[in-house]
């Protein structure tokens, strides 16, 4: 039976009338919202969802948010959320979904990504990480991972590992879920170029891992990698900002305020900017409405990209717009933030943590190659590793 | 919001439109034409105007249009961009129709847009091909507008689009419009830069037999209307051209094979192409936003248009210009069309203001000012 946004907004009153925001313990409340398919609604019934349309979410959430319900906070987990979640529920045995889904989605377990490695991170299938079976079918890894966010806070990771060095590198792969407090498993913070340390460095040193706890086939990881990474880029640039909703915002207030700072060279450079931030704008609507009319659209892969760009020029503006000030910034204390608070400190702090936006989660060479070869259908680079042992590789 | 995606009708109309130009206006054949009979084909324009109903689209029904929106519009200028199409759609169609239109109802103004709607009778305003919506007009002196008739001697002015095509010229004077016979005005053809639009110095003697249209306030603000009609779906024109110009590379540098590799999949290449395809991206989002918010009146309007119009002529340029040089000596011959482009690219980023005139808009509308002098 297709259920239709008239039965979601009946189950939403069911759940707020049995379990009343007001005087119900958070996880109380997130866990009868799970309980009642209104979790994810697209996921299936027992695991939080209920086999809906995708589109149908937004119905729960605006009735929940007008109830003042309590959320479950999507950034602090969007690891969890946006990359371990589906791939469990694509690759994970029956009892591995039943395991983690819940915990994960209510945000009582935190996940991190251990994917990156010092010397494999665009070229992420070169990883070193090694899983090695012991006679009792446990995994024992050792290897260093790096660029780890939330990897202090989290409980559980999801991890690639090499399992046969023998094999072409894309092919000898395999999918873990790591206990982040296991023995072995060693968190040290990453300290940025702004000071803090949003990352850590995460080092492995005969973690052992049970079997249960591999996600899909022995050597099959890179396949369900994919997976979570495509997760990745789908989950950014799809929500919607008002005009002047992103960095722009405070340039063009700063510019309004400060009247003595204004020069015509940074007039002029900062009506590109607003053009060039409204185009943006206008472009994560087009694709908002395209995702909405049931057609992904190839511009999901340019939001990434252009917001990337935008924020670092509009950071860089706003350093040199403030003159004096713009040669301070306001605190080098060493912090480790659960959150990336890029409205809450210094044009300076924007201007360096924005450095970032063109690296993580895929750089924006990497994306342009994505779009290059995905989109306009150019053809790969030549590429001779395809098929030789990943022991035999230069590296 | 306004709506950025494009409707059932409006694909169909795409489709409907793009098959007329495949057959009949192939940019590859264009270059040859160009030198031959000229560059308008006047069956071609009456297969598109008339046959396909596309002149006609911003015009009520009751009086002789399609009554469809600037939208529908803005699709057709799309596909006339892809294909440099050499007619006077932009000026007659779109601007000299908006100013009609906006003039309110007369019975002269009336007779004339139903003509302008089938094509029987094609018109352009009588202003540089650069004027922004507002700014200064020619034909009018700097003077306060008044209702008396013009005793002033003729004006000229230069650089008008399509007007050795066009049956009426919309002359703009101090006592208000005119729409006078293209006949009873002197025009001299001029050497455009864009070969695909026709420019000409116009004069008109100030005894040419005219009708008057409106008075003058009514008069400036339907000019208004028909350059920001203009400025909001040129926009749409050059992101046809843009697309169109990005395809070429984009399948010239897979075909074309240098160091025993297709060109297209050396990287310096590729991500010059997957740049272009970011500014296409936002270009479409920016056009369809002008072009919706014209559509329906909304008071976003002028700041949508003068958004689309800032962004949009940049990557119209930008993309012809990476299109001859991807093409390598071949874009640099006059037989390969990316020429064309180029011209109408770089023509069309001074067409109804530059970039820099509709950021001063902006900077208006949404109080950035400029320091103070």
């Amino acid at each position: 039976m297709t259920v239709t946004a008239a039965d979601l907004r009946e189950r939403v009153r069911d759940l707020l009338a049995a379990h009343p925001p007001a005087t119900t313990d958070r996880a109380a409340f997130l866990n009868a919202r799970f309980d009642a398919g209104l979790a994810w609604v697209h996921y299936p019934e027992g695991l939080g969802g209920l086999g809906a349309d995708p589109a149908l979410q937004a119905v729960v959430d605006a009735g929940l948010a007008a109830a003042d319900a309590p959320d479950n906070d999507p950034r602090r987990i969007g690891i969890g959320l946006g990359m371990a979640a589906p791939t469990i529920l694509a690759y994970g045995t029956e009892e591995q979904k039943r395991r983690f889904l819940r915990p994960l989605w209510t945000g009582e377990e935190v996940w991190c990504q251990l994917f990156s490695e010092p010397g494999a991170g665009s070229d992420l299938a070169a990883l070193g990480t090694r899983a090695v079976r012991d006679a009792d079918g446990t995994w024992v890894v050792d290897g260093q991972k790096v660029w780890t966010s939330s990897a202090h806070l989290a409980r559980w990771a999801i991890l690639i590992a090499r399992t046969d060095p023998d094999a072409p590198k894309h092919r000898g792969i395999t999918y873990f879920l790591c206990d982040m407090t296991d023995p072995g498993v060693e968190v040290r913070p990453l300290r940025q170029i702004t000071g803090e340390a949003e990352f850590n460095e995460v080092f492995l040193t005969g973690v052992r891992i049970p079997d249960s706890h591999r996600l899909g086939e022995v050597g099959d990881g890179w396949a369900v990698a994919r997976t979570t990474l495509m997760n990745e880029r789908v989950a950014i640039g799809g929500a919607r900002i008002p005009r002047e909703g992103g960095m722009i915002g405070r340039a063009a207030h700063t510019w309004r305020t400060r009247p003595e700072l204004r020069t015509h060279d940074l007039h002029r450079r900062l009506l590109d900017l607003w053009v060039d931030a409204e185009v943006a704008r206008l472009t994560g609507e087009r694709l908002r409405q395209q995702l909405a009319a049931g057609g992904p659209g190839p511009e999901g892969s340019a939001m990434k990209l252009a917001f990337a760009r935008l924020n670092q020029r509009i950071s860089g503006l706003e350093v040199e717009l403030l003159a004096d000030e713009g040669l301070l910034y306001d605190d080098w204390t060493m912090r480790r933030p659960e959150l990336v608070n890029f409205t809450g400190r210094d044009a300076g702090y924007r201007y360096l943590r924005s450095k970032g936006n063109s690296i993580e989660g895929g750089t924006s060479e990497v994306l342009l190659n994505i779009v290059a070869e995905r989109v306009l259908g150019l053809p790969a680079e030549p590429r001779d590793d395809k098929d030789v042992p990943w022991k035999d590789l230069a590296r | 919001m306004t709506d950025l995606l494009y409707s059932e009708a409006e694909t169909d109309l795409r489709a409907a439109v793009r098959a007329l130009l495949a057959d009949r206006a192939d940019p590859a054949a264009l270059p040859a034409r160009l030198e031959g009979t000229g560059p308008h084909d006047a069956e071609l324009w009456h297969a598109l105007a008339g046959g396909i109903g596309a002149a006609g689209l911003l015009v009520p029904e009751k009086l002789g249009g399609q009554g469809a929106t600037h939208r529908e519009a803005a699709v057709v200028l799309e596909e006339l961009g892809r294909a440099v199409a050499p007619l006077p759609y932009l000026t007659s169609s779109v601007v000299a129709t908006q100013t009609l239109l906006a003039l309110g109802p007369s019975d002269e103004a009336a007779e004339l847009l139903a003509d302008l709607a089938s094509g029987r009778r094609t018109a352009v305003l009588a202003v540089p091909l650069t004027t922004a919506p507002d700014a200064p007009l020619p034909t009018e002196p700097p003077t306060a507008p008044t209702d008396t008739p013009a005793t002033a001697p003729g004006v000229t002015v230069t650089a008008v689009a399509d007007a050795v095509l066009a049956d009426v010229l919309l002359v703009p004077r101090p006592d208000g419009l005119h729409a006078v016979d293209a006949a009873e005005a002197a025009l001299r053809p001029l050497t455009p830069l864009d070969l695909t639009r026709p420019l000409a110095a116009v004069t008109v003697p100030a005894n040419a037999p005219g009708t008057r249209l409106a008075d003058a306030g009514t008069s400036r603000a339907a000019v208004r209307s028909g350059l920001v009609a203009g400025a909001g779906l040129l926009a749409s024109e050059q992101l046809g051209l843009a697309e169109w110009c990005l395809e070429e590379a984009v399948r010239h540098t897979r075909a074309r094979h240098q160091f025993n590799r297709p060109i297209g999949s050396f990287q310096a290449l590729k991500h010059r192409m997957a740049e272009l395809w970011l500014e296409v991206a936002g270009a479409r989002a920016a056009a369809r936003n002008a072009a919706d918010a014209l559509a329906t009146g909304s008071p976003d309007a002028p700041l949508a248009v003068a958004v689309a119009q800032a962004y949009c002529s940049r990557v119209a340029v930008h993309a012809a210009e990476e299109c001859v040089q991807l093409h390598g000596g071949i874009g640099m011959t006059w037989e390969h069309p990316a020429h064309l482009y180029l011209k109408r690219a770089k023509a069309d980023q001074l067409a109804y203001g530059a970039a820099g005139h509709h950021q001063d808009t902006i900077a208006g509308l949404v109080d950035l000012p400029a320091p103070a002098p």
